[in-house]
């Protein structure tokens, strides 16, 4: 079955040359007691297993399902989900090279040819001894300095042929990945690593985020404030939220306040997985305080003792500073019980690290993953403002909103209402990358045009700019004049810009596959309709389509957005969508009629071309040529 | 629930006629108690709500939901059989034909698979568009007396609620995700699990295809004598109107 192009497969279940050695049962006791033998914490006790011994083996499985009081099959279940996580042993050096279509352009395939020819062995493979595997993940979140690599918790950015033959090489001879980063990597600080990893490239500090930021002000505000004046302050700053639906966060904090349950929750979204947006990893990097202090204004605004950061797996790189900020808070009084000296004004984080599923940026698979389950979301309703994590009331907000909060705390909130345009008040951060001469982070009020946009970065010769990742829209240069607004062109934040040489269908394929791989599989419409798409447009590429196969494009895609239960299958069809809206003669060019009507769609040679190489021999019907 | 909130009852309609409903009931539930059949595979009376199949989708105030999951409210106005979502419905069953591998004329469950009668009641009558996937998947024949053809599952998790509610067990469950996520056992194989023939989960009722195969039992009713072929799938709800 046609699962796009990761040679590791969905779920990483290639089969693997090196044994499991058999994991001693008081380790696995430990590991679990170490999380208090939680269900919920399963994604935490897999991570530890994974990271012990490359893989969760069955053996493994069953004992942990014993700890936990679940089913083994409850267990592989959750471990089967993630593509961070296999059942199969990984190399003890496993290398993931940024697969995103803007890696590609930048050359990923001769990157890969390196680490191929270097190690021994090809995508979707572990050496034989077990020291290395090599495969492909979806977009990390470093499109701005493609191509990237993770190399275990180390990442590389800006590769080239040569940089990534030296790191080859130097994993070859047995250093350890830090050791690619800095020789003194065990002296620097957490904040230290992260920047030389990987580059901030603020392009263009805006007023309310990336300027001068005073330490805690909103918090400080906000203490001396009633909940309901908090909630009162954020809705008429007109903040929305910043991930790509745009809610309006004073709503969703009201609704989650008004629930009188004992416990309630508040929960960063730091998951930004749409390929092209890296925006949260600059704030991660550069403004972590202040988006503690959001959350914690936002736990005292809605009655939240408990806050979860729901960190992706891919900015695992990210762990260590955070974990730092959030300690420090803690000793300077910040977190944890009576926040500033306030009586009863309790709250406090834990880190939870995701492990490779784009799917959890959806909220309530955010909060299934959060849970220790698969991340696939929830029925709605109940919504999640009213029964969300365990039960209980939550927000979940991306990291973005949070920062905003805290700064509407400190400032006011006519100050942001103040900025932007009437329905998309404040600032943006806007994540540029692909074709053009300054990819990198630009914090810019709402309601500037397209084209403003790219006169900034540099990008004037763009033919297609794609905003808001692959479930954005596509536009081509009479578009330009639209506006970054949540009414005209809505955006969580990336803008990726090609240039005329770029083929849109290979995009749009691109992103289809990107679709297949990371659909949770829980509805029909998403798990089987996003395959078919994906076949479609390989047809549409190889030629092979007739004028019909718009229309069957436009009509399945249809079902697709009607049926599926949330967000990911309702908006993965729009990379064919949009581009038949506004490249319509990029279709129309390879879908001509053929002169009698019917188009060949089977190709004998490639039929039996499989039973040909079994059977080593050639075909003497159906081989045209038997000298070939 | 309690009396009083059972005792709160309102209307609302599905394509026009007026349908009695309480708080608390989703909109299947109240179409089925009124006699209205509203199609579905994942669902199953006495088994938790899923809403994964998606085919029992219809239109409530505008906006297209699992009737299976989603609430009933006062005075909605819910679309069910409109040519529109009849051709929604056909595609998700059509999408679920073309996923595994079935092969009607040799399945045993023919005559009682739902799937099947779904294709019938929905019209599906001639050759689909779509692409096969034809995956292989292999068979489970381990257990003495229960067979697994997975080519034939179509992921409606059924037998994984059955046995984990009402068997309380936990044979099946769901690994992998996206195209490749599969029902699959608590163990290595079937005969590795506590499963037995008389569990709720492997009743004939509970698959709704030929996916869970009781052994030595195949054929006992010829084809033509079979549940769906002595009427459309739904009918029994739809005479409670008459």
């Amino acid at each position: 079955m046609d699962n796009g192009r990761n040679g590791a497969g969905a779920n990483g279940l290639t089969a693997s040359s090196c044994n499991v050695a058999p994991v001693p049962q008081s380790e696995i006791a430990a590991i679990c007691e170490r999380f208090g033998n939680d269900k919920h914490r399963m994604l935490d006790i897999l991570h530890d297993v994974q990271d012990r011994y490359r893989c969760i083996a069955p053996s493994t499985m069953d004992a942990i399902a014993s700890h936990t009081d679940l089913t083994r099959i409850e267990v592989e279940g959750v471990a089967s989900f993630y593509s961070f996580l296999s059942l199969t042993p990984k190399g003890r050096v496993t290398i993931r090279l940024c697969d995103d279509i803007v890696d590609r352009f930048c050359g990923l395939d001769d990157v890969v040819a390196v680490f191929e020819d270097v190690l021994g062995i090809k995508l979707g493979e572990t050496s034989a001894d077990g020291a290395f595997s090599l495969e492909t993940t979806p977009c990390i979140g470093m499109c701005d300095q493609a191509p990237a690599a993770m190399v275990n918790n180390v990442m590389l950015t800006s590769l080239t042929p040569e940089t990534a033959r030296t790191a080859a090489e130097a994993l070859m001879a047995g250093q350890a990945p830090e050791s690619l980063v800095s020789d003194r990597f065990n002296e620097l600080s957490a904040h230290e690593r992260a920047v030389r990893m990987v580059e901030n490239n603020i392009r263009h500090a805006g007023a309310v985020l990336l300027g001068p930021v005073p330490e805690d002000a909103g918090l400080n505000n906000a203490v001396g404030m009633r909940p309901s004046q908090i909630i009162n302050a954020v809705e008429e700053s007109g903040l929305r939220g910043c991930g790509g639906a745009g809610f309006t966060t004073g709503r969703k904090w009201r609704f989650a306040a008004s629930e009188k349950l004992d416990r309630h929750f508040v929960i960063c979204n730091a998951d930004e997985g749409e390929p092209g947006t890296f925006k949260d990893r600059v704030l991660l990097t550069e403004r972590p305080h202040l988006l503690v202090e959001g959350m914690t204004i936002a736990a005292r605004a809605v009655g939240a003792r408990e806050g979860i950061l729901y960190l992706r797996g891919e900015y695992v790189y990210l762990r260590e500073l955070l974990e730092g900020v959030l300690e420090e808070r803690r000793r300077r009084g910040l977190l944890g019980k009576d926040i500033l000296g306030v009586k009863g004004f309790e709250f406090d984080i834990r880190l939870q690290l995701g492990a490779g599923a784009y799917i959890c940026g959806e909220e309530g698979a955010l909060i299934s993953s959060c849970e220790g389950l698969p991340g696939e979301p929830k029925t709605r309703p109940p919504f999640p403002v009213s029964r969300g994590y365990l039960g209980y009331p939550t927000v979940v907000n991306n990291v973005e909103t949070f920062c905003h909060a805290a700064r509407i705390l400190d400032q006011g909130a006519k100050w942001f209402h103040a900025m932007g345009t009437e329905g998309s008040h404040g600032t943006k951060l806007f994540s540029v990358c692909g074709d053009c001469l300054n990819p990198g982070i630009y914090e810019l009020p709402y309601g500037h045009s397209v084209w403003e946009l790219l006169e900034m970065v540099g990008g004037t010769d763009a033919a297609a700019v794609q905003v808001g990742g692959p479930s954005g829209t596509m536009i081509g240069r009479d578009s330009f004049h639209r506006k970054l607004t949540f009414d005209d062109l809505a955006t969580g934040g990336a803008i990726i810009i090609f240039n005329g040489q770029r083929n849109i269908l290979e995009i749009v394929e691109y992103y289809m596959s990107f679709f297949v791989h990371e659909s949770c599989g829980y509805c029909t419409p998403c798990r089987v309709g996003n395959v078919f798409l994906q076949k479609a447009i390989q047809k549409f590429q190889k030629g092979l389509a007739n004028p019909e196969d718009i229309d069957y494009l436009k009509d399945l895609s249809g079902t697709i957005i009607e049926t599926s239960r949330c967000g990911l299958g309702m908006t993965s069809p729009n990379p064919i969508l949009s581009t038949l809206k506004n490249f319509p003669l990029v279709y129309s060019a390879v879908s001509k009629p053929s002169k009698d009507g019917i188009r060949d769609t089977f190709d004998i040679q490639s039929a039996i071309d499989g039973a040909r190489k079994i059977a080593k021999r050639r075909s003497y019907i159906f081989d045209k040529d038997f000298t070939q | 629930m309690s009396g009083t909130e059972k005792e709160t009852g309102f209307t609302f309609t599905i394509d026009g006629v007026e349908i009695k409903a309480h708080a608390g009931q989703t909109i299947m539930e109240a179409a089925d108690a009124a006699g209205v059949y509203i199609p579905r595979l994942c669902d199953h009376e006495g088994l938790r709500h899923q809403g994964s199949c998606r085919v029992c989708t219809v239109k409530a105030g505008g906006r297209s939901v699992a009737a299976c999951t989603q609430p009933a409210a006062p005075g909605q106005a819910v679309e069910n059989e409109t040519p529109h979502l009849t051709k929604m419905r056909r595609d998700l069953v059509e999408m679920l034909f073309h996923e595994g591998n079935h092969l009607c004329p040799i399945c045993e469950a023919s005559g009682n698979c739902e799937l099947q009668a779904m294709a019938y009641r929905l019209d599906m009558t001639e050759a689909t568009k779509f692409p096969y996937l034809e995956p292989c998947r292999a068979l489970d024949a381990s257990h003495p007396d229960i067979a697994l053809d997975t080519n034939r599952c179509i992921s409606c998790g059924r037998c994984i609620r059955a046995s984990q509610d009402v068997d309380g067990k936990g044979v099946f469950g769901y690994v992998g995700r996206g195209i490749h996520r599969r029902v699959a056992v608590n163990g290595e194989n079937l005969a590795d699990t506590d499963a037995q023939v008389s569990d709720h989960a492997m009743s004939s009722e509970v698959c709704p295809v030929g996916c869970i195969i009781r052994k030595r039992v195949g054929f006992a009713v010829p084809i033509g004598e079979r549940e769906f072929d002595k009427g459309l799938i739904g009918h029994e709800i739809e005479e409670k109107r008459k």
